[in-house]
C-alpha cells in the first residue's frame, strides 16, 4: 500500500474518533453541571477551564476567547473554525483525508463520513449547537460509530484496516487519558490537601463519557478515583482503557510487519512493547504515588512517541530512500494554486 | 398535464424535435414515457438523481474560486437520443482523426515530413507552447501519443457534425458520463431496455487495456497508476473514480521517486516499481528537473526514465501542439496528408489570426464572432462576438494585434438544442459532445460520451465552468 495512503488513512480514522470523543467530553460535562444547579459563575468557570486545559489547547484557546465560561469553550470546541481541533473541523479533515483516498473505501463508507460533513455545515447544526446542544453530540457521536461500524464492516482486513485500526486506537488512548486529567485540574472541595477531587460525580460524569459506566460497575461496586483510574488505564476488557488500546495498536503493528508479537522489527514495535509491558505489569497505586497528572502526562508523551515512529517506519522511510531534494512549497495555499492550475480539458 | 406542453424548439436544430414539430422517430418511445410522466414523480426521480451525485461527493471545484468551493456538476435527466447510424458515422470520424493526429505527432517528433512537404508552415509548429523539441527523436512505447482524446463535436442548424476542437492532453470528464449514467438508471430504470440503449460500461476496462498495451515491461503483469495533481484539482473526483473502476493506485508526484531511471512507487513495504502512469499533470509540471523547477506536483527524473523507455506516459509529452487551437485548422489536410482521404468530420471554418487576409477579416468582423486562444480551454480565454460588451470587443483586439500567433476565429454556430428540465418546464438548451476516444491496440469509443448543455437561456457555452451541466448520451443499437 501507498504510504501515503496509509497515512492518509490513518489521519482519516484519527479525526473521527477525535470528534466522536469531544462530543462525548462536552456532553458529559454539560450533563454534570445539570447535577449541580448551585454553582456561581465562579465556580462553572472552575468546570470549563479544566475540559480546555486536558485537550492541550489553553493558549490557543485563550488567544482567541478572554475567559473560559460554558458558551466560549463549548463553542471553541464545537464549531468554532478558528480551532483545527474543534469537533467541525474534525470532521472536515477526516472527511478531506476520506477525499483524497476515495478509491479505498466504498461507497457505504465514504457516503455516511460525508453525511456527517454536510450536517456539520449545515443550518440544522447550527441551530442544534444553539438549543439543543445534546442533540448535536448524539448526532456526531453515532454518526461516528456509524462510520467505525461500517469501515468494520466493508473494509478487507489488509494493511489499510490495520492502519485505521491503529489511527482509532492511539487515538482513543490519548483521548482517555485527556478524560482522566480532567480530574487533576478540577477545582479542590474541602480537604485542599487532595490533588484530585474525590467528588463522585465527577468520576462518574468520566465514567460515563466513556460509555464506561455500566461496565465499571459491573466489576466494582464504589465509584472511586482509584477505582476508576485503575478500569480506564488498566483494565485489559475495556475497549477505552489504556492497556487495552495500546494491546490493539501492537497487534496492529505486528500484523503489518508480519513479525511475531513479543518481538521488535522497529523503533514503532519496541516502544509499543514497552509501553504494553508497563501497563500490563503496572498497578494504580504506582500511578497515584507518581502523581496522576504527571502519569496521564507520561503516556500522552509515549502516545505522540508511537504516532512519530509509526510515521518514520512506514512514511518516511528515511533508511530505504535516497533523499529526493523536493522544494518545499512556499505555502499550503501555493501547492493548492498549482494543483487548480492543472489543466483538465473541461 | 404533459411535460412538454408548449415546448419551442426555436429556428435551430433541436435533437428531439423535427422543424415541423413533429417527434424525431428515434425519441419516440422516449418522448412517449416522459409526456405521460406525472411532474411530481418526474421532479422526486430528479431530486432523487441529484442525492445520489450529492452524497457521492460528485462534484468539481471552480477555477479562480480562492474559496476552493465545490459544486455539484449540474445534470439534467432528460437524455439525449442518439440513433445508431448517427454513431457510426462519428465513431468512424473519430478513429480517422484519432489515427491521423497520432502520425501527425510521430513525424512532428521525428522526421518531419509534413513540414519539409510544406503541408504546415514551421513556424507554427514551432512557435506551438506545446511543442517540445527537447523530445525529437524520443521513441514513445507502442508509438503511440495521444491515447485518450476528447474531441468536441457541434451539430450546427442543418444538423451537421462538426469538430470544434480535439483535447489531445488530459481530456476531463469521464466519469461524469458513467455516473450520468448510473444516476439516470436509478432514477428511470426499465426504458434503458425498452429502447435499446448501448452501455457504457466498458470505459474503465478499456481504458486499463490500453495501459496495458503501453507497458514496456512485456513478460509481467505491468503496475499502472493514476498520477493526479491532488485534491484540489477541479478533476480529483474524477481521478479518484477512475483509479477505483481500474483499481488501479492513484499517486501524487511526492509518491515517486526514480532511482537509476526507474520509477517506483513509496509504498509501506518499501518501493514498488511502476510501468504505466496515466497522467493528469501538464507537462510543464510533470518533472522539475527538465520543466518548471519549482513544480512540487511532479517527480524529479521522471523524463530520464521516461526517454529510457523505462516508463510509459498517457498521453506522452508534447501532445499540446496537435490540440493547439492554431493546428487544429491544419488537421483536415494533416488527415489528407498521412491518411490519403478525405476527413469523414469536418472541422468549424477557421480564421487563423497569423494570416495576413485572416486577420484583416478577423477585425472587421469581431462582433460576428467567436474567438479563442490558442491554448486555453474550459471555456476561458474566448470572446462571443454578438454577447460580449465594446469594451471586451476592444480589449480582444488589442490582443490579438499584440499576439496574431496566439488566436483564432471562428463563425458563430447555433449549437443544436435538446430539451431540458429548466425550473419547472422543459425549454430547448444549446449542447455539444464530448466523446473519449481510447487508443491501445485499437481504437476504443464508448457508444456516446458526454454531452455537455448550457443551462444558461441562450448561452453556447457548455464548460461546467461557466455554468454548463451535463446529459446522459443515449446511442441507441438500431
Amino acid at each position: 500500500m501507498l504510504s501515503r495512503v496509509a497515512n492518509t488513512l490513518y489521519w482519516m480514522v484519527r479525526y473521527v474518533e477525535r470528534a466522536d470523543n469531544l462530543a462525548r467530553l462536552i456532553d458529559v460535562n454539560q450533563q454534570l453541571l445539570l447535577d449541580s444547579e448551585s454553582l456561581d459563575s465562579e465556580r462553572l468557570r472552575g468546570f470549563w477551564q479544566p475540559i480546555i486545559l486536558s485537550t492541550g489547547d489553553e493558549e490557543a484557546f485563550h488567544s482567541i476567547y478572554d475567559q473560559a465560561g460554558s458558551s466560549e469553550v463549548i463553542r471553541y470546541l464545537t464549531d468554532d473554525p478558528r480551532n483545527p481541533n474543534s469537533i467541525t473541523s474534525c470532521i472536515a479533515l477526516a472527511r478531506e483525508n476520506a477525499r483524497t483516498v476515495r478509491d479505498q473505501l466504498s461507497d457505504e463508507l465514504w457516503e455516511e463520513l460525508n453525511a456527517l460533513y454536510l450536517f456539520t455545515r449545515s443550518r440544522e447544526a447550527e441551530n442544534l449547537v444553539a438549543s439543543d446542544p445534546p442533540r448535536y453530540y448524539e448526532r456526531v457521536r453515532r454518526s461516528a460509530v456509524t462510520f467505525l461500524g461500517i469501515a468494520a464492516s466493508t473494509t478487507s482486513r489488509d494493511e489499510a484496516w490495520d492502519f485505521m485500526d491503529l489511527g482509532r486506537y492511539l487515538e482513543r488512548a490519548d483521548k482517555t487519558t485527556r478524560f482522566l486529567d480532567v480530574a487533576s485540574y478540577l477545582p479542590s472541595g474541602e480537604d485542599d490537601a487532595a490533588v484530585v477531587s474525590s467528588d463522585h460525580l465527577h468520576w462518574s460524569a468520566i465514567l460515563r463519557s466513556c460509555g464506561a459506566l455500566g461496565a465499571f460497575r459491573a466489576v466494582e461496586r464504589q465509584i472511586s478515583a482509584k477505582g476508576v483510574v485503575d478500569f480506564l488505564v488498566f483494565s485489559p476488557h475495556f475497549p477505552r482503557s489504556v492497556h487495552y488500546c495500546v494491546e490493539r495498536i501492537d497487534v496492529s503493528l505486528h500484523r503489518i510487519s508480519g513479525t511475531p508479537r513479543g518481538t521488535f522489527s522497529n523503533k514503532v514495535e519496541r516502544e509499543t512493547g514497552r509501553l504494553l509491558a508497563d501497563l500490563a505489569f503496572g498497578s494504580v497505586d504506582e500511578a497515584f504515588g507518581a502523581g496522576l497528572h504527571e502519569c496521564l502526562d507520561a503516556l500522552q508523551q509515549r502516545f505522540n512517541a508511537i504516532g512519530e515512529a509509526v510515521f518514520e517506519s512506514y512514511v518516511l522511510m528515511p533508511d530505504r530512500i535516497q533523499a529526493n531534494a523536493v522544494p518545499e512549497p512556499r505555502s499550503s495555499s501555493a501547492l493548492a494554486m498549482w494543483q487548480m492550475q492543472q489543466q483538465q480539458q473541461q | 398535464m404533459n411535460l412538454f406542453e408548449g415546448y419551442d424548439p426555436g429556428i435551430f436544430y433541436d435533437e428531439m424535435f423535427a422543424a415541423d414539430g413533429g417527434v424525431r422517430n428515434h425519441c419516440s418511445l422516449l418522448q412517449d414515457r416522459f409526456r405521460d410522466t406525472d411532474p411530481r414523480d418526474f421532479l422526486a426521480r430528479k431530486a432523487s438523481s441529484e442525492l445520489y451525485f450529492l452524497r457521492q461527493g460528485i462534484t468539481f471545484n471552480v477555477y479562480h474560486d480562492d474559496r476552493g468551493t465545490e459544486r455539484i456538476f449540474p445534470f439534467d435527466p432528460i437524455p439525449r437520443v442518439m440513433p445508431a447510424g448517427e454513431w457510426e458515422h462519428l465513431e468512424a470520424g473519430l478513429t480517422q482523426r484519432i489515427v491521423a493526429l497520432n502520425l501527425f505527432l510521430h513525424d512532428i517528433y521525428h522526421d518531419q515530413r509534413i513540414l519539409k512537404d510544406g503541408v504546415i508552415p514551421r513556424f507554427y509548429i514551432e512557435q506551438a507552447k506545446h511543442y517540445r523539441p527537447e523530445f525529437r527523436g524520443v521513441d514513445v512505447p507502442a508509438d503511440i501519443y495521444i491515447h485518450i482524446c476528447g474531441s468536441d463535436l457541434i451539430r450546427g442548424a442543418d444538423g451537421q457534425y462538426y469538430v470544434l476542437e480535439d483535447n489531445g492532453r488530459c481530456p476531463s470528464g469521464a466519469s461524469y458520463l458513467l455516473e450520468n449514467r448510473n444516476a439516470l438508471k436509478r432514477a428511470f430504470p426499465g426504458i434503458f431496455d425498452a429502447m435499446g440503449v448501448r452501455p457504457v460500461d466498458s470505459y474503465p476496462s478499456d481504458l486499463l487495456d490500453m495501459l496495458h498495451h503501453i507497458s514496456p515491461r512485456r513478460d509481467d503483469k505491468p503496475v499502472c497508476v493514476l498520477l493526479t495533481p491532488g485534491c484540489h484539482n477541479s478533476a480529483y473526483f474524477e481521478h479518484c473514480y477512475l483509479a477505483r473502476e481500474m483499481g488501479i493506485d492513484i499517486v501524487e508526484g511526492g509518491d515517486l521517486v526514480v532511482v537509476d531511471q526507474f520509477v517506483y512507487m513509496r509504498t509501506t513495504r518499501g518501493l514498488r516499481r511502476v510501468d504505466v502512469i496515466y497522467r493528469r499533470i501538464d507537462d510543464d509540471f510533470i518533472d522539475p528537473v527538465v520543466f518548471r523547477k519549482d513544480s512540487v506536483l511532479g517527480v524529479p527524473g521522471l523524463m530520464n526514465a521516461y526517454r529510457a523507455g523505462n516508463v510509459a506516459l498517457a498521453n506522452a509529452v508534447g501532445t499540446g501542439v496537435a490540440d493547439d487551437k492554431v493546428i487544429y485548422y491544419f488537421v483536415p489536410r494533416i488527415i489528407e496528408y498521412y491518411l490519403g482521404q478525405k476527413p469523414i468530420l469536418p472541422n468549424v471554418p477557421t480564421y487563423l489570426a497569423s494570416e495576413e487576409n485572416d486577420l484583416k477579416f478577423i477585425l472587421g468582423h469581431l462582433p460576428e464572432l467567436v474567438v479563442k486562444a490558442a491554448n486555453e480551454s474550459g471555456g476561458y480565454g474566448m470572446l462571443m462576438g454578438p454577447t460580449a460588451s465594446k469594451q471586451q470587443i476592444e480589449e480582444f483586439r488589442e490582443r490579438i494585434i499584440a499576439d496574431p500567433r496566439n488566436y483564432i476565429a471562428q463563425p458563430v454556430v447555433s449549437l443544436s438544442r435538446s430539451p431540458t428540465w429548466c425550473d419547472g418546464a422543459i425549454e430547448g438548451r444549446h449542447i455539444d459532445l464530448r466523446p473519449y476516444i481510447i487508443y491501445g491496440k485499437d481504437v476504443k469509443i464508448v457508444p456516446g460520451g458526454l454531452t455537455r448543455v448550457a443551462l444558461t437561456k441562450d448561452s453556447l457555452i457548455v464548460n461546467s465552468s461557466q455554468g454548463g451541466g451535463s446529459k446522459d448520451t443515449w446511442v441507441l443499437r438500431h
